[in-house]
């Protein structure tokens, strides 16, 4: 088994936690992982891409292969588009559906919406109503996790464990909103 | 023996620790600085080494050496620039006779994702004849990094370790090994090692040319160059280097026929295993990440018995980061196939953040110039280098860590007038003091305006050198004219004042510094935030 992701969005949306999450996950599933990002200048608004690999088997490269990839998780619908071309041709995309326009020249978000409708697995989560309803606007990426968990090679429980491991320190509270957060992109 | 999952950074730091560091120094810099953030936490939580930020990459690496005299192992770090300031005592200390293992560890930023260029390291340690390691994945850096310190150890000499981003900057899981005790303080025992006077130096040279000898023979026998024969296919042969590697596996499935294979993990480069390798192929390709170091010396300049391709006639992209398609080409693979195609999108740059104290130090520093038909404005390596985009446009130059000050310097004595200097706060203690000491020499018709956030802001918030509170009675030290010394405060309600204060010292027909004051505003959030609320 390979499953290869692209997780992408813009500095500052909890892009690099959300493949955190599936990392730990997977690993609980004694699944090999490896993730790789860059970091540095990206905090200040810019475009984020975490490649994530997961394999039953020993896996050598740190970058996704274009065209390979079975997923692609996004925070946001812009940046969805800048990476389809890893696809693989039986890949899935769950975006959430929120543009973040911090850019003069951000497109059409209707036309954006177009061309993700046109691939053939998507998924366009009203991530920020539910975050809400969860109790903050800022889980709005574990309401991402939930909508991916279907397509993950992850088992839905490891991944809540994963979830509860990474807010543990925060306290129960918190710990609750982004499991119920979770369980609201799930649906 | 536990499993964890670790940065390739963090690896290199865990791997010191379990071979018994005592002391770590650097600079900041993408993609290195995770190492000592690393040995920082570990430091303080347990108090068993020293790890501590320095002004630049030289001093770090001299802390180093002073370490090593005292017997104990130390670790440098610093990004691949960084090793150009700090080039003078690593060249040279490749001539003493290293007493506790040094390691300095180097990353490079193929791709420039967060640089100014995509040197590539190998070069100084060919130059310094030292060994250099070279990881691919986090468990390699790990024990890669414990193998320095025993050649350090074993003959002397300072050893490299060099990275790259996508693996300082990747994570996976680790298993790691024993801990192993620090060395006892045992000072050098023979100070003719350890000092480079011509007449010692030169039989320093002599011995180091023949550790050199040592390293080649140790290359050619060491796993972590590891040599692939098939006798049955001559067709071609492969050598990788550094993360090619990695890509190169990742492609092999696709393959027809299994080539011979060399992968080069340890230099200098293992010849004779390059040679037997030569027996068995037509034609070698060479996939390197980084410059093509060990493409240039197979080519040489005659005519070689065996066609040889790589970065160098463009079957290797010469320029960017390697990946797992750019290398395919040269494999003879075809482009795969995708879902969808990329079409044009507008791009998605950094950005200084919505309340930036920049931004308003820019918009008054353009307020103060407006009225001159002519000006410069040279800058520096830091957020504020993000001011030549657009709507800001305020600048002119950024080059290296701390050239801000001396080439607004130059261009006001060649008669471009005003010059106006930006340089940020730990950029200045890195390598801009020593610029504005020329120009209090001169006394520079310029104005020198530190942006002063309080902290390192690119590379994620660590301390800056010397706090805030320090900076004018160093800038005082320094000789400058405390009459021309101001300080403002960027903010919009100030804007008027400061282009006000601005221009007078802009106009004072000598050297002035303004000092910009105020808190980066992440560092503030990530202050309020500490240890509460939702991520
Ligand atoms: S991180 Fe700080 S200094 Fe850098 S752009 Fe943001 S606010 Fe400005």
């Amino acid at each position: 088994m390979k499953f290869d992701i692209i997780l992408a969005g813009v500095g500052g949306q909890g892009v690099l936690s959300l493949a955190a999450i599936i990392a730990t996950g997977a690993m609980k599933d004694n699944l090999k992982v490896r993730q790789s990002e860059v970091h540095g200048m990206a905090q200040r608004g810019g475009a984020v891409l975490s490649h994530l690999r997961i394999s039953d088997s020993e896996i050598s490269s740190d970058l996704v292969a274009k065209g390979t990839a079975s997923l692609i998780i996004s925070m946001e619908p812009l940046e969805v588009l800048r990476y389809v071309d890893y696809l693989s041709p039986d890949g899935s995309v769950v975006t959430a559906s929120e543009p973040f326009v911090n850019i003069p020249d951000y497109p059409d978000i209707e036309v954006i919406y177009g061309k993700i409708k046109k691939l053939k697995n998507h998924k366009i989560v009203e991530s920020l109503e539910l975050a809400k309803k969860a109790g903050t606007s800022r889980a709005a990426n574990m309401v991402i996790i939930g909508a991916a968990s279907s397509v993950l090679p992850v088992s839905a429980g490891s991944l809540q464990a994963a979830v509860e491991e990474l807010f543990s320190s925060k306290g129960k509270d918190v710990v609750d909103i982004n499991l119920k957060a979770f369980a609201l992109g799930a649906e | 023996m536990a499993e964890k999952v670790l940065l390739g950074d963090e690896a290199v730091a865990l791997g010191a620790i379990h071979s018994g560091l005592s002391n770590a120094y650097g600079y900041p810099g993408t993609p290195s600085s995770e190492i000592m953030e690393y040995l920082i936490k570990y430091s303080r939580k347990t108090e068993k080494i020293h790890a501590s930020w320095c002004s630049n990459e030289k001093t770090a690496y001299e802390d180093a050496l002073g370490v090593s005299l005292a017997g104990k192992r130390s670790i440098v770090t610093m990004k691949h620039v960084g090793l150009n300031v700090a080039a003078d005592p690593f060249i040279n200390s490749a001539l003493l006779k290293i007493n506790g293992g040094l390691v300095i560890v180097v990353a490079d930023d193929p791709g420039m994702h967060s640089s100014q260029d995509e040197q590539d390291s190998r070069f100084f340690a060919d130059f310094a004849k030292v060994p250099c390691f070279e990881p691919v994945n986090q468990q390699e850096a790990y024990e890669m990094t414990g193998e320095a310190f025993e050649v350090s150890e074993k003959y002397h000499v300072p050893v490299m370790i060099r990275l790259v981003t996508r693996l300082a900057h990747s994570r996976a899981v680790v298993v790691t090994g024993e801990e192993k005790e620090q060395n006892r303080m045992k000072k050098a025992e023979d100070k003719n090692t350890w000092m480079l006077l011509p007449a010692l130096a030169r039989k320093q040279w002599v011995t180091l040319l023949g550790k050199y000898e040592e390293f080649k023979k140790d290359s050619e026998n060491s796993p972590l160059n590891p040599l692939y024969l098939n006798p049955d296919f001559k067709k071609y042969g492969v050598i990788t280097t550094g993360l090619g590697k990695n890509y190169y596996l990742e492609n092999m499935p696709e393959l027809s026929d299994k080539p011979s294979h060399l992968h080069v993990g340890v230099y200098p480069i293992p010849e004779d295993k390059i040679k037997k390798l030569a027996q068995h192929a037509e034609k070698i390709i060479v996939i390197e990440e980084g410059y093509p170091f060990l493409e240039s010396r197979l080519r040489g300049i005659l005519k070689q018995p065996v066609e040889i391709e790589g970065k160098m006639d463009g079957k290797v992209p010469p320029t960017g980061e390697l990946n797992p398609d750019n290398v395919r080409p040269a494999l003879g693979l075809p482009v795969r196939k995708a879902l969808a195609e990329v079409e044009q999108l507008p791009g998605r740059p950094p950005q200084l953040c919505q309340g930036c104290p920049h931004i308003d130090s820019y918009n008054a520093i353009k307020g103060a110039l407006a009225s001159y038909s002519e000006s410069v404005v040279t800058s520096d390596i830091g957020c504020y280098a993000l001011g030549a985009l657009p709507p800001y446009s305020a600048i002119e130059t950024i080059i290296c860590m701390g050239a801000s000050v001396g080439t607004a310097k130059g261009a006001a004595e060649a008669g471009l007038k005003p010059a106006v200097a930006v340089i940020g706060d730990s950029t200045f203690y890195h390598s801009g003091m020593t610029a504005l000491v020329d120009a209090v020499a001169a006394d520079t018709p310029m104005t020198l305006v530190i942006l002063d956030n309080c902290i390192v802001a690119m590379t994620g918030g660590q301390e800056t050198i010397v706090p805030t509170s320090k900076l004018e009675s160093v800038i005082k030290g320094l000789g400058v004219d405390p009459a021309h010394i101001k300080t403002i405060v960027p903010l919009k309600k100030n804007h008027e004042e400061n282009v006000e204060i601005l221009k007078k010292e802009i106009a004072h027909e000598g050297l002035s510094v303004v000092l910009s004051v105020r808190e980066c505003i992440e560092e503030t959030k990530r202050r309020l935030k500490k240890g509460k609320g939702n991520k």
